[in-house]
């Protein structure tokens, strides 16, 4: 009780802290020389609000304060105290009070952090995100209200679906936000630098700091959910090419182009406005995920409510914000003449910019493969999905280009390389085809195309550890991103074409042979949880002489009643087992899934590798400094 | 003659202008290809030809339809009008049971038998996939 209208109130003054701001900056803009420092001050204030809010929020779910109508929907009394405190964000209220609270503080670390850059430009990012800021406080304030007050006070709260009750998908949210919403930086800097034209050099080495904060916490944001995916939802997969996904994967996409082209910004100030059209397109990607996810249009864990006033207000306010961005970059974007025609052929600038537009062709079939059957349905009512198959058939060939402009790409100088000295890579992609030649000689896949991937795969692979032990720590985290992506192609492949599966349904005691594994149901014991039951399997399986044990489970959740599946999972080096059991209609057969799958723990291990990569880029530069 | 920066900018706008042309060729071709149509039980009474492609089928499980054994699970999807007879092997979904929606995808045998390959999860007990909600409502 108490903590809701402390929550609410603060949102409230934290709106109205907008206007000083915006006022301040207006008149600090047209006069002074150097910033008010009113406007930190009040940014401030503002960020504590918001900040007091969020925990008042919290606390409400702490103390389980039902007269709250978001506790009251997605929180219970016997819900252990860490979901209890998840739970904030795993609902559309608490996950936008969220995104406010993210976009406040960037803008307040923001003018913390550009002291050294031009007045203006610093002004103005703060009168663009303000923009937003706003937006987002009227749509909380208005549509989606955390602080809800319901009388008579309900004695239970509705709980958390459970297959949220999980430590991965509790931390998920928040860091894939600081990767969303860092994006608005960008945006507001791009917009007020195009505005100022002071797009330039500086600019560049300043916003790539912001540029691969956001893009850390994304990679990490998708791999945490991913990681999830692959154990609660009992597919055993790791991406499944669901439009959910799919929303987080684009501004992913844009982010990782935006990267690049931003280096080449910063070292040859080159490619400004391929750099400001992307700065927008990343954050449109990332409110477009969010509108696409919120507003019930697709089904998921994500859609919480289907409201369409959400939606509607999300989409005008996403077309008022590339309307006016739009407009901003034709107006005020003067396109340097000079400098676009210093590019050679041979030279790094190049080999970027290629695979730039492999890039831009990755994100537009994921794009198309998502808005198309929305699009479908709204224009003629037909009701399609979009499989992977049109995403591997897509992508797939095309990254074979793209993984060896990627390892050749970094071999080349900046304005204009040569072809001497660059034998060794042209040996080394013969090696690397005949490895991956005899690989997949003995096995039953597509010959041709495999081969040359996972050659290209195996190049890029080679390359970057060449590169390690030759230039060691010059350029290491480019060399460390790029092995890791070159591992995770090639863990991926390798688990594609190695994995293995069983299905079949089994009554306690009995057992199934197939030719290469020997599954045994041995037992199944029941257990009584704080809030939900448990029914432990046991199974024996045989392969080969090994002999494993594996117990998956299932939990019949009380408080809302439903049963989820837990996999048991035995990870290795190499190759993970996994097991699922479900039930049917209580009957007396179970439904068993077994799997082994190869190099999974690589998936990950990559993927936190191309993050280190980010993460030593962001550090290096500031130790070196 | 045109200057050879003038060329090279040519070759450079032709370049990117078939690469564009290309890659939204092999999209919408591929799209042609890979998308899988949602039908109702009742669609599926009204095709003319039962062609041998992937689809969705998407309505009620039927009460007392469920009769699994070690290999497969068979039931029956309705929307209350029309029916068909569903065989299966596979992983189930624990929400999947009488009485409740379901989506199956796989290949209609004929217009009575269908064969699915993948019963979607779903993650929420009161949730109804928006297909199926519009199905039944069309009823």
């Amino acid at each position: 009780m108490l903590y809701s209208s402390i929550g609410y109130y603060s949102l409230i003054f934290g709106l109205i802290i907008s206007f000083p701001i915006i006022l301040f900056s207006i008149k600090n803009f047209r006069n002074e020389e150097v910033l008010d420092y009113k406007i930190i001050t009040y940014s401030f204030i503002q960020l504590f609000l918001v900040v007091i809010s969020f925990l008042g929020l919290v606390f409400s779910f702490i103390y389980s304060d039902f007269s709250n109508e978001t506790v009251f929907n997605n929180s219970h009394t016997t819900k252990p105290l860490f979901y209890k405190i998840s739970g904030t964000w795993g609902n559309h209220e608490g996950s936008l009070l969220l995104w406010l609270v993210v976009l406040t503080l960037f803008i307040f670390l923001f003018l913390i952090k550009s002291k050294d850059l031009l007045k203006k430009y610093r002004v103005l990012t703060v009168l663009y995100q303000q923009i937003i800021i706003i937006g987002f406080f009227v749509f909380l304030i208005k549509s989606s209200n955390p602080f809800n007050y319901i009388f008579p006070i309900p004695e239970e709260g509705l709980g958390l679906n459970p297959i949220l009750q999980d430590p991965a998908l509790a931390i998920h949210p928040p860091v894939l936000y600081l990767g969303y919403v860092g994006s608005s930086i960008i945006f507001s800097s791009a917009l007020s630098a195009t505005t100022l034209n002071y797009i330039s050099k500086t600019w560049a080495t300043h916003i790539k700091n912001w540029v691969l904060v956001s893009w850390i916490f994304l990679t990490l944001g998708i791999l945490l959910g991913s990681i999830w995916a692959y154990y609660e939802l009992g597919w055993g997969g790791f991406w499944f090419w669901d439009p959910v996904e799919n929303v987080s994967l684009m501004p992913w996409l844009a982010l990782t182009t935006l990267l690049h082209c931003i280096l080449v910004l910063e070292k040859r100030n080159n490619l400004s406005s391929w750099t400001i059209i992307l700065s927008i397109a990343t954050f449109t990607l990332s409110m477009c995920g969010t509108f696409l996810v919120r507003s019930g249009i697709l089904n998921s864990v994500h859609t919480f409510a289907n409201d369409p006033e959400r939606g509607l207000f999300i989409l005008i306010f996403l077309f008022i914000l590339i309307f006016l961005s739009l407009l901003i970059f034709f107006i005020f974007h003067k396109s340097d003449r000079r400098n676009s025609s210093s590019f050679f052929l041979l030279s790094k600038e190049t080999s970027i910019l290629i695979n730039n537009w492999f890039m831009m062709y990755f994100l537009s079939v994921v794009l198309i493969g998502t808005v198309y059957p929305i699009f479908l349905d709204v224009i003629s009512s037909q009701k399609i999905s979009v499989g992977p198959p049109f995403y591997h058939k897509l992508i797939t060939p095309f990254l074979i280009p793209f993984l060896i402009f990627m390892a050749i790409g970094p071999q080349l100088k900046w304005i204009k390389s040569g072809l001497e000295k660059k034998l060794h890579l042209f040996i080394l992609f013969i090696i690397s085809l005949l490895i991956s030649f005899f690989i997949v000689k003995n096995l039953d896949v597509n010959f041709l195309i495999n081969t040359i991937l996972i050659g290209s795969a195996f190049y890029l692979f080679f390359i970057t550890i060449r590169d390690f032990f030759l230039k060691g720590f010059k350029n290491i985290q480019q060399n460390i991103a790029h092995f890791g992506f070159s591992l995770l192609i090639l863990s991926i492949l390798f688990n594609n074409i190695f994995s293995s599966e069983l299905i079949t349904n089994l009554k306690v005691g009995e057992s199934f042979k197939s030719d290469r594994f020997e599954i045994i149901f041995n037992d199944l014991k029941k257990f009584e949880e704080k809030n939900y039951t448990s029914f432990k399997g046991n199974f024996s399986i045989r392969e080969n002489e090994i002999e494993d044990e594996l117990e998956p489970e299932l939990r019949v959740y009380n408080q809302p009643n439903i049963i989820t599946s837990e996999a048991d999972i035995k990870t290795t080096f190499f190759t993970d087992k996994f097991i699922t059991m479900n039930t049917v209609q209580n009957e007396e057969y179970f439904n068993i899934r077994y799997q082994v799958k190869p190099f999974m723990l690589w998936i990950w291990i990559s993927v936190l590798l191309i993050s280190l990569g980010g993460l030593i880029s962001l550090f290096k530069k500031k130790y070196e400094k | 003659m045109y200057g050879r920066k003038v060329k090279l900018r040519f070759l450079f706008i032709t370049l990117i202008l078939l690469s564009l042309i290309l890659s939204v060729y092999l999209i919408l071709k591929s799209l042609e290809e890979n998308v899988v149509y949602f039908k109702s039980p009742s669609d599926i009474q009204f095709l003319n030809e039962v062609k041998n492609k992937k689809i969705r089928v998407g309505g009620m499980v039927k009460i007392n339809s469920i009769k699994i054994s070690s290999t497969e699970v068979n039931f029956i999807i309705t929307d209350f009008k029309n029916e068909i007879n569903v065989s299966y092997t596979g992983l189930i979904p624990n929400l999947f049971s009488e009485g409740k929606g379901v989506v199956a995808e796989g290949y209609l045998k004929d217009k009575s038998f269908f064969e699915a390959t993948k019963i979607l999860a779903k993650h929420d007990e009161n949730y109804m996939p928006p297909e199926v909600k519009a199905a039944l409502e069309e009823k």
